[in-house]
């Protein structure tokens, strides 16, 4: 029997996984919404002082597309786990960290993606210093892979859980806090006027890190959740 | 010698309770293997250990004489599984979902398959998502996959499930093409499947306490 190719099979896989989504709009909008809410009523709580929010503005934008995150972050695995699909895909002919890897790629493109694009209309609202623009546009390139292939353990772990989503935010929460230091931090250095290759430089760490070691770990916690 | 699939000394037990203990089977090319045993017996259990699926706790499951957490990815090439639930994409048209597990095995699909549609009895359903679509026609997708796939070892859990006659009987015609071209399914039913031609042999899991 020919060999069959891990890339033909990914490219099947990330393409299913696209048109599902593309059925599911409310669900990926969902997320972004949430964001700009936020980001919006931060002005009407705290006072439109534009030195204030450029100030709190780093911890603002952060804080909530992390919350942001966590909400979209269930659909990853959870309804591949209501439909039976899960496990077909741990029964798929190539290493099951490639699936893994797509699974977690559709997911960063279709969260991260609106965000990047907002980014610069997010700092905008926040009055964001303009030196900063472009670290935090990095910050977000860099972090938003985190968050999705760390997230990605979470759910997996709790996929088999009926009601696993608070549990999950416990879980991630804690493992995300270096990111938000890091990224916090670059944005900070930049709106100085300073170099912020330094955290840039962690972010990346992180970012190398997680994605290439989170594949084994979410594949793991899948084999105790299809039990 | 060694069959196509074989299980040896399988144990399984979930919390407290032995599910079933040193069960052994063997199974070779043109032959079924029906599972019975009452609800809880542990016969999805004993499939889904099979499929690589479940953790083997004691014994071995052998692939063509190796052991499947060697050959795994050959033997995941050979096996199709399809359980209770059967991985059909709700939000995905019956097409759609059949190209997808066809580039899955490895076989794609070079225009869209309205011929295997058409044999499970789906024509004109062809365009609408899954999720519209009663029980059992969203089982009849699932099992479309029998049709264009050329995995030689079928293990399914309940294949009959929510199927009509007509369904059942399309079914029973399948499995006796598949074990004439040197074929071999595992299998759970609470069916009689006398209709068969082949080879039919059964393993009896009693409910332990």
């Amino acid at each position: 029997m020919a060999k069959i190719r891990t890339a033909t099979i990914l490219t099947a896989l990330i393409k299913r996984d696209l048109s599902v989504a593309m059925r599911q709009r409310s669900d990926l909008l969902n997320p972004i919404i949430f964001l700009l809410v936020v980001i919006t009523l931060f002005p009407l709580g705290v006072g439109p002082e534009p030195e204030i929010l450029g100030r709190i503005a780093p911890g603002v934008i952060w804080v909530s597309a992390l919350l942001s995150a966590l909400l979209g972050l269930e659909r990853l695995f959870r309804d591949d786990f209501r439909d039976g699909a899960l496990e077909q895909m741990l029964l798929l002919p190539v290493a099951t960290e490639w699936a893994i890897v797509g699974k977690i790629f559709v997911h960063w493109l279709l969260s991260a993606a609106p965000l990047l694009i907002l980014a610069p209309l997010l700092a905008l609202l926040l009055n964001l210093p303009q030196e900063a623009w472009f670290t935090l546009w990095m910050t977000l390139l860099l972090g938003t892979p985190v968050l999705s292939s760390v997230g990605a353990i979470g759910v997996a772990l709790t996929v088999s859980l009926n009601k696993g989503g608070a549990l999950l935010s416990l879980l991630l929460l804690p493992l995300l806090v270096p990111l938000l230091i890091f990224a916090t931090a670059a944005i900070e250095t930049a709106a100085s006027g300073l170099p912020a290759l330094g955290p840039l430089a962690f972010m990346g760490a992180i970012l190398v890190l997680t994605t290439t070691l989170s594949p084994f770990a979410v594949h793991a916690a899948l084999r105790v959740s299809v039990n | 010698m060694a069959g196509l699939l074989s299980a040896q000394q399988v144990t399984s037990v979930r919390g407290e309770r032995t599910l079933f203990k040193a069960l052994s089977l063997s199974l070779n090319c043109g032959e079924l293997c029906q599972v019975v045993g009452p609800n809880g017996a542990g016969k999805s259990s004993f499939l889904r250990i099979c499929a690589g699926l479940l953790p083997l706790q004691q014994g071995e499951i052998q692939y063509q004489g190796e052991s499947i957490e060697q050959c795994r990815t050959a033997y995941h090439q050979d096996l199709l599984f399809i359980g209770h639930k059967a991985g059909v994409k709700p939000e995905l048209t019956a097409i759609e979902n059949l190209m997808f597990f066809a580039q899955a095995q490895g076989q794609p699909f070079e225009e869209p398959p309205y011929d295997v549609l058409a044999t499970v009895g789906l024509v004109g359903l062809e365009d609408i998502p899954a999720q519209q679509l009663s029980a059992g026609q969203q089982r009849r997708i699932a099992l479309a996959r029998l049709w264009c796939s050329s995995a030689k070892i079928w293990i399914l859990d309940e294949p009959f499930t929510s199927l009509d006659t007509a369904g059942i009987e399309l079914l029973h015609g399948r499995f006796d093409e598949h074990l004439q071209q040197g074929g071999a399914v595992l299998m759970t039913s609470h069916q009689a499947l006398s209709q068969l031609k082949g080879a039919v042999s059964q393993i009896v899991l009693e409910y332990q306490h």
